[in-house]
């Protein structure tokens, strides 16, 4: 069983206890644990059910990539699944749960395809999912969808908050071992500007753990000293809780930094997702230790070697009272003489190396530990926790020599660089046979926009595995990047490590080498996709030969922990049963993040209100207090309509209408996209951007026009007003002010760089009133100053001057068909014109009208509108409006795309008008269709509905479509389909369905 | 003629930092050839400035300029004088190409103050706010959480900000949620690290 020692655990405040509850247990641990670390001082050793198999699983490691010690954690808003329990400092309350069992930890229904796992193998839901066809959506997808999934997704808003934080620097440092520090400190001597960030809590790596001495004093020592002066260079800046996460093109780091998981009572931001551009980067992240695989390497108590040491010496918690060490390195010797000199059992060590170890095996020897070289773990007795161990020949094929009892079984397979930092942008590894790992290929390192190296690897993350190496190499790292950067290093001499020396590791890809099929069923690579070597082996007798394919047929490699431990052995056990060398087989690619950082980090402060921007006008704050209805028109927010108490939208739509046709609307158009274009060239500018002829309009006077893209299709229409000789004013639709604006400048900037126009966009300098109706002018003249009268401004001309007081630009243009007038102000006196308006207009029944008496009104006059009855497929030909199309201009943008014989096709479908013949409402988007099947089995469509309404002027259903030949056809009656399968008869009519001659607006 | 009022009429927030709307700022866009002797002339003339380098501020009596491109610059002046300064100056560019425009209700303006401010502004700002790399003189055109900002130092604590006026809402309540206390980061401002 596991416990505490009485003794010991150097990163543990004995004198502060902390409760936590795991499934419901109250359980104590102390401050500084990790859950893992007080789930193992309690007993804990079962932690998870797997993933395909619900295998019992206990902790593996004790760092970042434990794949089998995951929980859901916390509660409601704090909710959280897979969390890893080894990364989780312990708080006072932490709730969690075991994931992955049903119903419970204990006993698993799932546990019986454990004994089912011969016909569960690689590939099984590729082979047997794949018939009957139907059977995938109805039966084996739901089955498979329970069985599967870690953590249980979370219901509840998250109550944390989240920030981001842009940094730039000379040089980021990953990794707060003894390398990165040393890395970090030389790097920053020249007066670099260094961010080092260190993911645990803790400075110094490895080496407080694994010992040795640094010029002559305790390693440890050396660390604080290190942090000491890192901490008093202005020019340096080291942050723990934060791990790096990618590195990405041009030098971009992402640091995910955990404020407050250590202690969520705390105020602030519980995650800071810090988005760093460095010059340099230093990748001083360590290596990895690698499992061995034997049958039984799962079962709860068959650790890490160095995990298990790491919880005798960091939290003083012992994993068993007896525990047999296997490896096939020296390192592992480390846990016996750490474990021995805890007073604990170490029943044998098994060296797979015939001759095996050096140094540290003499100690051990010493010590009167029993070493058995050129031996292996047969297989490992127990279920849920380890009660013994099989011994054999590593040569051999399994046969047992001896089995001994023991509950806690240590396992090296030798060290791994963590390269996937390296890896990210593009750096590539090279093969290390001595040492039986892949290392940074430094001559092919990830390359910035010059072309030039930017991540440099220090420590082990390089490949040396010694101290003395690894001081070596974070020295040459830290010079290396300071020279780069032409701030040269100034430091006294190069730190000496001492430790004790190494035999050769001997490879060890299977234990024993010759294992049979049934043991190799149980010799695990992938613990939490749970992948074994027999899968891999059948993966590749089956042809899949990239590692790439294997991964994904296999599954190794792909689960949240993304293959950390499995991955080498896993593509060693491929190139074994390939028969290729190692390197030839290769990686897969490595992405970030290095582990999964939570969503809420990755949105920052986007959220609830400040999820996205909302635009608001100068009047928007008055439509919120007249309680309007309001609907996105790109990111503004405009008032569908304004209902009274207990009136429908509909019926609001109906009278603010019926008001405006008979006496007076106003509409907020302030929304409105207003770009100045002027220059001498400016006229000519806008010939080209127009269909129509723009450089022939007077000054005073303003026209309608449509623009198109090169293809040819419709983006964009508006009012043009010529302000001077030079100079236009361009209205564009709400949602195109800056499409258009960039639009221009795209044109200005890269094409036409020798037309003498600029652009400013003016939209928001203006609140932008409509006066509409009959009694517009009346109202205008009310409030008094500028000649508003026919004569002094007609239809389609503006005006400069002064109503009301205000000063104010005047345009006669009408998107109703009423007399309309729409008045310019600064945007600082929007609001105050506007309620001068309302009380100028309380005698004419003054109402405002929102985005859909517009729409309304505009469908009623046959006005066509851009995103309705264009949807970037449409030519201003197929809606009739080949009067805006100048014949007259050599070339305008569209303008031989139209000419294309798919654009000039007769079969093109045209703008109609529609009526229902029992004045129903057509549904919005309605197909027409036409008689028989396409090619695909489909029904054959003539047509579909643009824009409908009802309208309350004609009291009917109106509607505006594109149909085949659809302007031949007046008054033919087509049936159109509704939503509920049924059908609606509609006459096709003229689009303009109200005043025609334009008699209204044109008084 | 009424009062004209600024987006969020003088809006204050105090936390780690201190966030407030300017009110009404006059605001010019002027575009044109900064090296033409005829445009640098006019908005010495007329603002008593000089055009500024980039990236830079340049101070005159009528006016701040501040470099927006290699061919627009935005002349902060009274709010009250833009319109006829816009005047003034489409006047004197007469004959060249060149656009003035007045554009200050489109805009809305804030200061943050505060020992944090950097450390605030690095949170939605993709901005290098290091001292020795951006200080008071100089303007930066970027992005504030999702939309356009510029910003600038009056002095080394103090940082002034433009936006769109229809997003004013928005970066004040983007400010706000920066400015708020227990967030400190010590990047910039190492004494609270």
């Amino acid at each position: 069983m596991s416990t505490r020692l009485s003794t010991g655990g150097r990163l543990l405040n004995r004198g502060k206890a902390i409760e936590f509850t795991f499934n419901g247990k109250r359980l104590q641990g102390y401050e500084g644990d990790t859950l893992a670390s007080a789930l193992l001082a309690n007993d804990q050793m079962l932690v998870g059910r797997s993933f395909k198999y619900r295998r019992p699983r206990g902790i593996v490691a004790s760092g970042a990539e434990e794949p089998n010690a995951l929980v859901n954690m916390g509660q409601g808003g704090s909710f959280e699944p897979n969390q890893r329990a080894t990364t989780t400092e312990l708080f006072h309350g932490l709730t969690c749960e075991s994931q992955n069992h049903w119903p419970s930890l204990e006993f698993d229904v799932g546990v019986v395809n454990n004994s089912l796992s011969r016909f569960l193998p690689a590939g099984f839901y590729y082979k047997t999912f794949i018939q009957p066809r139907a059977a995938w959506k109805h039966v084996f997808e739901p089955i498979v969808r329970h069985s599967a999934g870690l953590g249980k997704a979370p219901k509840d808003r998250d109550v944390d908050t989240y920030e981001h934080f842009y940094a730039f620097v000379d040089v980021v440092v990953i990794g707060g071992g003894i390398a990165g520090l040393q890395a970090a400190k030389t790097a920053a001597s020249g007066g670099a500007k260094v961010l080092l960030m260190e993911q645990t809590a803790h400075w110094g790596g490895r080496t407080p753990v694994d010992g040795g001495s640094i010029d002559g004093k305790p390693a440890a020592d050396v660390i604080a000293e290190l942090v000491n002066e890192l901490k008093a260079m202005d020019n340096v800046t080291i942050r723990t809780r934060m791990m790096g996460a990618g590195v990405y093109d041009h030098g971009y780091v992402l640091g995910y930094e955990r404020l407050t998981d250590h202690a969520p009572q705390s105020n602030g931001p519980r995650h800071r997702l810090w988005r760093i551009r460095a010059a340099q980067i230093i990748t001083a992240t360590g290596a990895i230790e690698r499992p061995l695989s034997f049958a039984g390497n799962d079962i709860p108590g068959v650790m890490l070697a160095s995990a298990l040491r790491d919880y005798v010496v960091d939290y003083g918690v012992s994993t068993g009272d007896r525990t047999v060490v296997v490896t096939n390195n020296d390192d592992a010797y480390r846990t016996a003489i750490s474990l021995k000199q805890a007073g604990l059992e170490v029943p044998v060590i098994l060296d797979a190396r015939a001759a095996g170890g050096g140094a540290l095996a003499d100690e051990a020897r010493a010590l009167g530990i029993r070493i058995e070289n050129g031996k292996g773990i047969a297989k490992v007795k127990g279920g849920k926790r380890v009660t013994g161990v099989a011994i054999c020949a590593q040569a051999g094929e399994g046969a047992v020599l001896e089995e001994i009892a023991c509950d806690a079984v240590a396992m090296s397979g030798g060290w791994s660089p963590v390269v996937h930092l390296w890896s990210h942008c593009g750096g590539k590894l090279t093969w290390d046979d001595a040492q039986a790992h892949f290392r940074p290929d430094a001559d092919r390192a990830p390359t910035n926009q010059t072309g030039d190296a930017f991540v440099v690897t220090a420590g082990a993350a390089s490949g040396p595995l010694q101290l003395d190496a690894i001081l070596k190499d974070a020295t040459q790292a830290g010079l290396s990047v300071a020279e780069t950067l032409g701030k040269p290093a100034k430091i006294d001499a190069a730190l000496q490590g001492d430790a004790p020396s190494e035999n050769a590791l001997e490879p060890v890809w299977l234990m024993p080498q010759g294992a049979n099929d049934k043991l190799r069923s149980k010799a695990w690579l992938d613990y939490q996709n749970d992948v074994k070597v027999s899968d891999v082996r059948l993966a590749a007798q089956e042809g899949y030969e990239s590692v790439e394919h294997t991964k994904r047929y296999t599954t190794l490699g792909m689960a949240t922990d993304q293959g950390k431990l499995s991955n080498i052995n896993g593509l060693a056990t491929l190139a074994g049963q390939l028969n290729a060398p190692i390197p030839k087989v290769g990686t897969t690619t490595f992405r970030p993040p290095y582990t999964p950082i939570s969503m809420g980090a990755i949105a920052g402060e986007a959220k609830h209100s400040l999820f996205q921007p909302i635009r608001r006008t100068p009047i928007h704050a008055w439509h919120e207090a007249q309680n309007a209805y309001f609907e996105p028109v790109g990111q503004w927010r405009r008032p569908y309509c304004f209902p009274k108490t207990g009136e429908s939208h509909g019926d609001a739509v109906s009278r603010e209408i019926n008001q405006t046709r008979n006496s007076l609307g106003l509409l907020d158009a302030s929304t409105l996209g207003k770009l100045v274009v002027k220059g001498p060239d400016a006229g000519k500018f806008l010939d080209m951007l127009y269909t129509n002829m723009m450089s022939t309009l007077k000054v005073g006077k303003c026209r309608y026009g449509l623009m198109c893209n090169e293809n040819g299709f419709l983006i964009d229409d508006g009012v043009v007003a010529r302000i001077d000789e030079d100079t236009f004013l361009c209205h564009t639709t709400t949602g195109g002010a800056e499409r258009i604006h960039g639009w221009m400048e795209d044109w200005l900037q890269c094409e036409w760089w020798d037309m003498q126009v600029y652009v400013a966009n003016v939209t928001e300098q203006f609140a932008q009133i409509a006066v509409v109706g009959p009694n517009a002018r009346k109202v205008l003249e009310k409030l008094g100053g500028m000649d508003v009268s026919a004569e002094a401004l007609p239809f389609m001309e503006w005006r400069d001057g002064q109503i009301g007081g205000f000063d104010c630009r005047a345009y006669r243009i009408s998107f109703s068909g009423e007399l309309s007038y729409e008045i310019a102000v600064p945007a600082s006196q929007g609001l105050a014109f506007w309620e001068a308006l309302l009380e100028a207009g309380a005698e004419f029944g003054v109402m405002p009208y929102g985005t859909e008496a517009l729409h309304v009104m505009r469908a009623e006059k046959g006005f066509i509108m851009i995103g309705d009855e264009t949807d970037g497929t449409v030519i201003p030909q197929d809606l009739n409006m080949q009067w805006a199309i100048s014949k007259k201009k050599e070339d305008f943008l569209g303008k031989r795309a139209q000419e294309r014989p798919a654009m000039a096709s007769p079969d093109r479908w045209k703008l109609v008008g529609f009526e229902t013949l029992d004045k129903s409402v057509i549904p919005d988007g309605a197909y027409i269709a036409a008689p028989g099947d396409n090619a695909n089995g489909q029904r054959n469509v003539q047509g579909r509905i643009t824009s409908t309404y009802y309208s309350p002027t004609l009291d009917r259903g109106i509607a505006m479509g594109l149909v085949h030949n659809g302007p031949d056809r007046m008054g033919e009656v087509l049936a159109i389909q509704k939503v509920d399968g049924s059908e609606v008869q509609a006459r096709i009519v003229d689009p303009v369905f109200y005043d025609k001659d334009g008699e209204k607006q044109n008084v | 003629m009424s009062n004209p009022v600024s987006a969020l009429n003088g809006v204050s927030f105090n936390g780690a930092v201190t966030v407030h709307e300017q009110g009404l700022s006059g605001m010019i866009t002027l575009r044109g050839d900064f090296a033409d002797k005829a445009f640098v002339a006019a908005v010495k003339g007329v603002l008593g400035a000089t055009v500024p380098a980039q990236r830079q501020v340049s101070t005159g009596e009528h006016a701040r300029v501040l470099w927006m491109s290699p061919d627009e610059a935005l002349c902060l002046v009274d709010h009250e004088k833009a319109e006829e300064l816009t005047a003034k100056l489409a006047d004197a560019l007469k004959g060249t190409h060149a656009l003035a425009v007045n554009v200050s209700d489109a805009r809305a303006h804030f200061s943050v103050q505060g020992n944090d401010t950097r450390d605030a502004l690095a949170k939605v700002m993709p901005v290098d706010f290091a001292q020795d790399v951006f200080g008071p003189g100089q303007v930066r055109r970027s992005r504030l959480a999702q939309v356009a900002a510029a910003v600038w130092f009056e002095d080394t604590d103090t940082a002034e900000i433009i936006c769109f006026r229809s997003v004013s809402t928005y970066v004040f309540d983007v400010l706000c949620q920066c400015a708020q206390p227990n967030a400190a980061v010590g990047f910039h401002n190492q004494t609270v690290g």
